[in-house]
Parts: C-alpha cells; sequence; structure tokens
C-alpha cells in the first residue's frame, strides 16, 4: 500500500473519516461485533476468560505465523482485529471453526480466539488495526 | 456444374472455400458439431448482451436495481438476461464438450498443436469474459466471487498487493472495480470473436481430425449440403436444451445468493463460484497455502497449453488405444468429481478427495499422456 504513488493514495473525505470511536459498553462478555472502519469490516470481540486461556496456552512454535496474543491485544479483554482474511479477503464467521475464533467460509481457514491463522489456506493472523481506549468504554480505531 | 460468378468474387471465394464448400471428412460424427454450436453460443451472448447493455447501469448503488428493471420492466428483459446468464453456461457446457472430444480423438496432437493452443486461450478469455460478467449484477455472489478471485493475485511474492490494488482502482473491490469489469466485459467477447477466426484458420490449414484420427485427405465431402444439415439437427437439439432451461429452470444453474444485494460487511457462509468453474476452484481449495493454490491453478492452463507436446503417441484416436482410452474416461469422471467437490464445504471427506483428485488430474497430464503414448508403442512394437 504505501508503494502506490501519492495522488492514488486516500483522498480527503477518506481521511476525514478515518477514526471511529465505537462504543463498548453494550458488548456481552463472548460477543463479537462488527464495525465498518476505512471501508473494511473490524471485528471487536470481548474475551471471556475461557477464550484468553486458550489463546496463551497455545506453543508459539506450532503457529504459522508466531505472535504471541499479549502483542495482539492492550487489554486481554478485547481482541479488535481486520475482519478481512487473510487468504482472499472474505469476512470470517466468528465464533466458528476448530478454535472457536473464526472460520472463513470461503475455503475453510480457522483462526483462534487471538484471531491467529491455525489451520487452512491463510498465510497470515488477522490483521491488528491501530487502535486506542478512550476510557474502559470507548475505543477509537484508527 | 456450373458455379454461380457470385463465389468467385473477392472476399466472397474465401467464404465459399472456407465455410461452404470447404472440404470435410466423410465420417465426422455429432461431436464435431459442437465447434459450430460454440460459435452459435458466441453470437447469442454478443447479442443478447448489446441489448441488455442499453439498460444496464454499471454502478454500485444501481447496478442491482438495474438488472431487476431489466427484468420487471423492459420488454422482453427477462429473455435477454436469462438467455445470456444461462447463455453462458450453454457456452461453457458445449466447449467442455468440444474439448473432451478434441482430448478423445487425439485432434490436439502433431500437426494441429496451434489450434489447440488457440482453443486453450479462447477458453481462458471466456473464463476471465464469465467471471467479470458474473460480477456486474452485483449480488452476493458476484461481490464476493470478485473479492476472491481477483484476491488471487495477492499471493504473488512482493509486488501481489500492488497488483491487487490496481485490478480494483482502490482499496476494495468498489465501483471503480464494478465500471472496469463492464467496459472489459464488453470488450473481450469481441477479443473471442477474433481469436475464432484464428481458431479456424488454424484448423483449415489441415482440414478437421475424423474419428478414426487418420490422414482422411482421400475421403471428402462438402461442408455444404452435407454437414450443414448434420449439423442443423445438432443446433435444432441444442436449442430445444437451451430453450429448457431459459424458458422452465432459468435459475437452476445460478445461485440464489446473487438475488441478495453486495454488502461488502458479510460474506455468504457458503459462497461457490458458476458451475463451470468448479473444477478449478476445487483445485485451488484443495492445497492448504495460498501460494501454492494459486501456483497450482497456473499449472492447470500450463498443462492444458502444453498437452500437444506432451503427447508421445503417434496413433490420434482413442478407439485404438485400449489403455489411454481407460485413462481417458478416468479424467473426464475425475472432472467431473472435482466439480462435485468444488461445491462442497471445505471439510473431511471432501478435502481429501478433493486433493486425490487434484492429483489425478495433473497426474493424467503430465505422467500418463506422455508415459502411455511410449507403453503402447512399445507394446505394439515388440509384443504384437
Amino acid at each position: 500500500m504505501d508503494m502506490v504513488p501519492v495522488s492514488r493514495g486516500a483522498t480527503k473525505d477518506v481521511l476525514a473519516m478515518a477514526n471511529l470511536e465505537v462504543d463498548l459498553s453494550k458488548i456481552q462478555p463472548g460477543q463479537t461485533i462488527t464495525v465498518k472502519w476505512r471501508g473494511k469490516p473490524v471485528f471487536i470481540r470481548r474475551r471471556t476468560e475461557d477464550d484468553i486461556a486458550k489463546a496463551n496456552a497455545v506453543e508459539l512454535s506450532n503457529l504459522r505465523d508466531p505472535e504471541p496474543d499479549s502483542v495482539r491485544v492492550k487489554n486481554p479483554e478485547w481482541l479488535i482485529v481486520i475482519g478481512v482474511c487473510t487468504h482472499l479477503g472474505c469476512v470470517p464467521l466468528p465464533n466458528a471453526g476448530d478454535y472457536q475464533g473464526w472460520f472463513c467460509p470461503c475455503h475453510g481457514s480457522h483462526y483462534d480466539t487471538s484471531g491467529r491463522i491455525r489451520k487452512g489456506p491463510a498465510p497470515y493472523n488477522l490483521e491488528v488495526p491501530t487502535y486506542s481506549f478512550m476510557d474502559d468504554d470507548k475505543v477509537v480505531v484508527g | 456444374m456450373k458455379r454461380l460468378s457470385i463465389i468467385k468474387q473477392p472476399i466472397l471465394s474465401i467464404l465459399n472455400d472456407h465455410i461452404v464448400d470447404y472440404p470435410s471428412p466423410s465420417n465426422l460424427n455429432y461431436f464435431w458439431s459442437f465447434g459450430s454450436i460454440a460459435g452459435i453460443c458466441l453470437v447469442v451472448q454478443i447479442a443478447t448482451g448489446i441489448f441488455l447493455a442499453m439498460h444496464y447501469t454499471p454502478h454500485v448503488d444501481l447496478a442491482f436495481m438495474s438488472v431487476e428493471h431489466i427484468m420487471r420492466d423492459v420488454e422482453g428483459g427477462w429473455l435477454l438476461r436469462y438467455m445470456h446468464a444461462n447463455g453462458a453456461s450453454m457456452f461453457f457446457i458445449v466447449v467442455y464438450i468440444h474439448m473432451f472430444r478434441g482430448l478423445y480423438y487425439g485432434s490436439y496432437t502433431s500437426p494441429r498443436e496451434l489450434l489447440w493452443i488457440v482453443g486453450v486461450a479462447i477458453l481462458l478469455l471466456m473464463i476471465i469474459t464469465a467471471f467479470i460478467g458474473y460480477v456486474l449484477p452485483w449480488g452476493q455472489m458476484s461481490f464476493w466471487g470478485a473479492t476472491v478471485i481477483t484476491s488471487l493475485a495477492s499471493a504473488i511474492p512482493v509486488v501481489g498487493n500492488s497488483i491487487v490494488t490496481w485490478l480494483w482502482g482502490g482499496f476494495s473491490v468498489d465501483n471503480a472495480t464494478l465500471n472496469r469489469f463492464f467496459s472489459l466485459h464488453y470488450l473481450l467477447p469481441f477479443v473471442i470473436a477474433g481469436l475464432t477466426i484464428v481458431h479456424l484458420a488454424a484448423l483449415h490449414q489441415y482440414g478437421s481430425n475424423n474419428p478414426l484420427g487418420t490422414n482422411s485427405a482421400v475421403d471428402k465431402l462438402g461442408l455444404y449440403p452435407y454437414f450443414y444439415v448434420k449439423d442443423l439437427v445438432a443446433w435444432v437439439a441444442f436449442a430445444l436444451f437451451f430453450s429448457v432451461f431459459v424458458y422452465f429452470f432459468p435459475n437452476l444453474l445460478g445461485h440464489p445468493d446473487n438475488y441478495i444485494p453486495a454488502n461488502p460487511m458479510s460474506t455468504p457462509a457458503h459462497i461457490v463460484p458458476e458451475w463451470y468453474f468448479l473444477w478449478v476452484y476445487a483445485i485451488l481449495r484443495s492445497i492448504p497455502n495460498k501460494l501454492a493454490g494459486v501456483a497450482a491453478i497456473a499449472l492447470v492452463f500450463v498443462s492444458l497449453f502444453s498437452l500437444p507436446f506432451l503427447n508421445t503417441s503417434p496413433i490420434r484416436s482413442n478407439n485404438f488405444r485400449p489403455i489411454h482410452r481407460k485413462l481417458f474416461w478416468c479424467i473426464l469422471a475425475d472432472c467431473f468429481l472435482l466439480s462435485w467437490i468444488g461445491q462442497k464445504p471445505v471439510e473431511d471427506p471432501y478435502i481429501i478427495i478433493g486433493q486425490l483428485a487434484s492429483v489425478f488430474f495433473f497426474f493424467y497430464f503430465l505422467v500418463a499422456v506422455p508415459l502411455t503414448g511410449k507403453i503402447e508403442h512399445y507394446l505394439i512394437k515388440y509384443k504384437s
């Protein structure tokens, strides 16, 4: 993306919408919501203790794209990832698949509760966007 | 017989030499009618497409509605669209039969290598044209099909993502994508028509192969009237077959999810390409590695393009090749099997069946074709 010439970059109307504030107070534990950010779906998942334990229980050497759960989250309760399968761009389904994270219906990629690729054709983990917490109930994506 | 002087005129004499008085092997069977039926399919697609384009709007907010407008408000619009949508399926049925005929009777072998290569190029263009045409109604299958297939390019190392951005004209499948697909969908059929002329020119250098696969120079009949009449029977039968779909089961070959407007936020739980892509889609899905999956698709077309050079048999027709004939029926069955796997969810046992079927596909082209020609040659020479 960085390689494209300047004139083909994001226009001002797009940049004006580049940050998105999300209210987290209504999300239940175990629930995943999808918000639209920069034209793409972003998953925000309020993880249960069980989800977090599973994400941390994995041997890193078993992962295709090794990343510890701790570098993928700012607050372990909240997992925020871009909802675009790294295989061919479909939107994976939440709370599905062999690892209870996401399952991509297009070609069968399974992601775990940290959004890491575990099985199937996708080469990378679900991308983590830049975001920051305003307070306990508000996050700004972008 | 006294000839009308009109066929001696420039250009008309060429037409006469190639599509009227053209000498054809006297023993051609009905499988040889599929070439001309494919030509009819192309004409039907272009004719209906031109009229559909007069009512269609290539914009993300309007495309879906404009297709419904064609269906409900345009006089005869439903017929145009159903003919065009089912016509694409008919075109692939006809071309696949045409290709398997070439495989069975060895029509691709020397000296007709270029004829086969031009044919595979036409198939490749047909696949691209059909794919981008399917995107135009802007339903859920259109959108996600476009996303998945264009994303195949992202598997290419280093430049992959830049290529995908360039294909899309933006950072996702959007209005720029739809517009360029419409433009190309109008252009490519004319390129196919041009290649069809090249295909015909390549055919007429050595003339048609025939069911015996032998040199038929001593036994030919004029295309007109003999094979026109024979082909006419095939054309009427094809028209009836086509009509059953258009008038009675117009949506049988489509997918109901494409009547849901495109939604970039949600992928349908079960996405499948149109039936005519399932065999190659199954090969893509069988390989649990992104780059290798895309490379496998490339290898499919490399195999098809190089088939005439992989062949080692001096005997063309499978009527006289008992070993290779069995493998021919296996590759035909394998393509049906792959097409069935391509529409199944990615789970066991479909994964392993798909992998085995994919392996056999490449085994046939890259190992069986060169080897059986040599084995049969050896048996004829030393064991008979």
